[in-house]
């Protein structure tokens, strides 16, 4: 990486801290068109669309199997790793389809970050893993790095617990520690989008509750889509929630709308817990 | 039943281990010099002076069938081997005797065992010590006298050697570059008055450098032949030995046990640290262990990054189907060929085909005489690489298969590629398992000698691989093999009772410098899996 590249990034960094323009409220980040999504030869979607709005949270709910995640691994491509996967239709984001041959998958997913639903740092420090994502992109520069480990850890209300123990290793926390810091590793390279697989179902009722917090600060700055089994949850931290059911898209809609007078049987059934 | 298979198992390798360590370690151990009155049944009483090595109880019967005599009736006939060295005069260095004809045996105080660097060692007494063939001591002043001359000596015998190995040894190989490049220049056709002028120069140089050597050393040599001792063997004849001949002078009957274990140290390490002498019977083993030990690391060196690269192909790149599958079988059993076989592979495609075409392509200044392609180190090496790269890539392979899922996808998930998550996380977090591999290989290459035999390794070596002209490390040089070692001096020496002892410590070596290249590896390993250590759970 040049001099020039370096300052570049440190440029973009300070952008960061600046304002950001005030959205429209119904801005839309994420466009899904008519995706199908085979498995060999098992269908898992079916013609899902959807449009997800810029700097909010989306929750998907559904029983088990129903393709949520499925879905959401689409939206950074992680389906690709999977053998025996084809897909139709398009996801777009900001306006261009990601599944377009042009694309770089790599530079793809530093725009949409994603956390898992068991926290997985790697096998380094905790300076180290939150660094990670800057050193692939040749970025060496300790000052650099210095401040956006510690923005980062920050971000994910982690630094104050943390900041005695950047050179320990990550694998030595606590599972809710783990989860943030993968939370932070993923903000450390900026995404616009964070997806969230059932972020908290390994956790601690503390712990869950710490992230589902630190959702409510993220959605400032990032669209967040988020997977979960809990309902309430879905109802804390979402501002839209899409319903799936057997790969299907039941219904999508404002949150307190869904929760509170569901346009389908289907979604009252599940929310009222009759199913599922 | 387990347990008693686990225990049996480790009993056999302590004990192997005791057995040969008890073997090999008693050899440098400075027994008593002890002189026998002999009578034979028609010989006139005589003196035998040496150390006992070992008895042995013969079978009447048997005794009789080998036209012994028994002289009490007894239902054995103790027989003992006697080390009488003096090979010059006897003949042979050891010596079977009947307890029945030793009339009488004793430790005399003034019995001493010179070290030479010929013909063995000597046992009997010391006369007088002479400079210039001029008597300057006797008796027991003489003692002194010789342990001083020796000093000096031995002083000198090193300079003459380090002049000799280092510094006309680098004249030598200076020279021989200039020849090369000299023919080198002849091939191509820029042989002319001025390269030769400029040659005649520079080789004027090394020659002066040479006579000034040369004269150094003729008067250092000239100085250690000064001295010499006048000794008496058993049989009472008078024997003048140089004191730049001996190695060694001690009176063993008069040391105490502190001396002895103080000579014991330095005996073993004279031994790991010295040349071989006399057709590898005596001396030290050094150039074989740095010759196995070299070989092994070069090895290692060259097998780690192919196994770990076909490995990562195999199970990350390759498609998984009926030719992953059929390159996994073909690799499991390459594990199985013989290793004899890698041997004759080694010199008909290393040594001779690429060998010999490097030497045709890069060095047409040195033929007809190989450089490449003759055996030697490097293919040594390769050879042994080739052979152990199954281990390294199964090991390899289960150590990839080992790394879970969620953390390749949660670097990918970062922006990295397939390429950058293997690197700094896939790679790393596997190093173990690679180092298990590695452990194997090397275990399996140290102990190799069937296929060294064919591609480099040699009874003597006259250079170490390794020294301080460029470039250093000749991997073109043949070398020496502690396993090839002990076969040689086990089995292809003449003197048989004084090299058995020598092939239980040099077996021993071989077992220690194996244990001590695994324990490098362990403990890398070790720390390796430390600090992957959360993975396991």
């Amino acid at each position: 990486m040049t001099t020039a590249q370096k300052i570049r990034h440190a440029i973009d960094i300070n952008a960061l801290n600046r304002p950001r323009p005030e959205p429209s409220a119904i801005e839309t980040c994420i466009k899904v068109e008519d995706l199908d999504l085979f498995y060999g030869q098992k269908q898992a979607l079916y013609k899902v669309n959807m449009e997800m709005p810029r700097k909010k949270v989306t929750a998907y709910i559904g029983p088990s199997g129903c393709g949520k995640s499925t879905l959401l691994r689409c939206i950074n491509r992680m389906n690709d790793l999977v053998d025996g996967v084809s897909i139709k239709g398009k996801i777009l984001l900001d306006g261009d389809d990601i599944y377009d041959k042009s694309v770089n998958v790599a530079a793809l997913r530093r725009r949409v970050g994603m956390v898992f639903q068991k926290p997985n740092p790697f096998p380094k420090t905790i300076y180290e893993n939150v660094a990670y994502g800057l050193r692939i992109q040749g970025i060496n520069d300790r000052r650099i790095l210095d401040e956006v480990v510690e923005k980062s850890l920050r971000g994910a209300a982690l630094w104050d617990e943390m900041k005695d123990r950047l050179n320990d290793n990550a694998l030595g926390m606590s599972g809710g520690q783990q989860q943030r810091l993968v939370i932070a590793r993923a903000i450390a390279i900026e995404p616009e989008v964070i997806l969230l697989d059932e972020p908290a179902s390994a956790l601690d009722p503390i712990s869950t509750l710490k992230i589902e917090e630190l959702i409510n600060e993220l959605k400032e700055k990032y669209t967040i889509v988020i997977v979960t089994h809990n309902m309430q949850q879905a109802a804390r931290v979402s501002d839209y929630t899409a319903f799936m059911y057997m790969g299907e898209l039941i219904e999508f809609g404002e949150t307190s709308e869904l929760f509170t007078n569901p346009a389908k049987k289907q979604t009252e059934d599940y929310i009222t817990g009759r199913y599922g | 039943m387990t347990a008693g298979a686990v225990s049996l198992n480790l009993i056999l390798v302590v004990g192997l281990l005791l057995l040969i360590a008890v073997r090999g370690l008693g050899h440098f151990w400075p027994a008593d010099i002890v002189e026998y009155h002999y009578k034979d049944r028609d010989v006139a009483e005589s003196l035998i002076v040496g150390e006992p090595v070992a008895t042995a109880l013969l079978p009447a019967a048997q005794a009789r069938a080998a036209g012994h005599e028994l002289l009490n009736n007894g239902e054995y006939l103790e027989q003992h081997l006697v080390k009488t060295g003096n090979r010059d005069i006897l003949g042979s260095d050891f010596r079977w005797i009947q307890q029945q004809y030793i009339h009488g045996q004793a430790t005399p105080a003034d019995l001493i065992m010179i070290e030479r660097r010929e013909w063995g060692n000597f046992y009997g007494r010391l006369l007088a010590v002479k400079e210039d063939g001029v008597v300057i001591a006797q008796g027991e002043q003489a003692w002194q006298v010789a342990q001083d001359k020796l000093v000096k000596v031995l002083a000198q015998h090193d300079e003459i050697d380090g002049l000799q190995d280092h510094d006309v040894g680098a004249i030598n190989y200076e020279l021989e570059r200039l020849r090369l490049k000299q023919r080198g220049l002849e091939l191509k056709n820029q042989w002319n008055d001025t390269t030769r002028q400029e040659f005649a120069a520079q080789k004027q140089t090394y020659e002066k450098q040479y006579q000034v050597l040369q004269q150094q050393i003729g008067k250092l040599s000239k100085e250690s032949k000064r001295y010499s001792l006048v000794v008496s063997e058993s049989g009472q004849k008078e024997i003048t030995i140089p004191v730049n001949r001996v190695v060694k002078l001690i009176r063993p009957n008069t040391m105490s046990l502190i001396d002895k274990c103080l000579e014991y140290v330095h005996n073993f390490i004279t031994f790991i640290s010295d040349d071989p002498r006399e057709a590898n019977t005596e001396g030290g083993i050094f150039p074989a262990i740095f010759g196995t030990v070299l070989m092994v690391l070069l090895m290692a060196v060259v097998v780690t990054p192919f196994g770990v690269i076909a490995a990562v192909y195999l199970r990350e790149y390759a498609k998984q189907g009926f030719i992953t599958r059929v390159i996994r079988i073909a690799v499991n059993n390459l594990a199985g060929v013989p290793s004899i076989v890698y041997g004759v592979f080694g010199l008909g495609f290393f040594v001779y085909i690429i060998g010999g075409n490097i030497d045709r392509l890069f060095f047409p200044e040195a033929a007809p005489a190989p450089v490449f392609g003759t055996p030697g180190l490097l293919w040594a090496s390769l050879t042994l690489a080739l052979m152990t790269l199954p281990v390294v890539i199964v090991a390899t392979e289960e150590g990839l298969s080992r790394i879970p899922k969620s953390i390749r996808e949660g670097s990918l998930a970062l922006g990295a590629t397939k390429a950058e998550t293997l690197w700094r996380t896939v790679l790393p977090m596997a190093s173990p398992a690679i180092m298990t591999g590695l452990i194997l290989a090397v275990a399996r290459a140290a102990g190799e000698v069937a296929p060294l035999m064919l591609v480099g390794v040699v009874k003597l070596a006259p250079t170490l691989p390794m020294d301080g002209n460029f470039p250093y490390l000749h991997l073109d040089r043949k070398f020496m093999h502690l396993g090839f070692h002990i076969y040689d001096v086990g089995f292809q020496s003449p003197n048989v009772e004084a090299a058995r002892p020598l092939v239980y410590a040099t077996s021993l070596l071989l077992v220690m410098v194996i244990i001590g290249l695994n324990m490098f590896a362990i403990s890398i390993r070790n720390n390796l899996r430390e600090k992957y250590r959360a993975l396991e759970n």
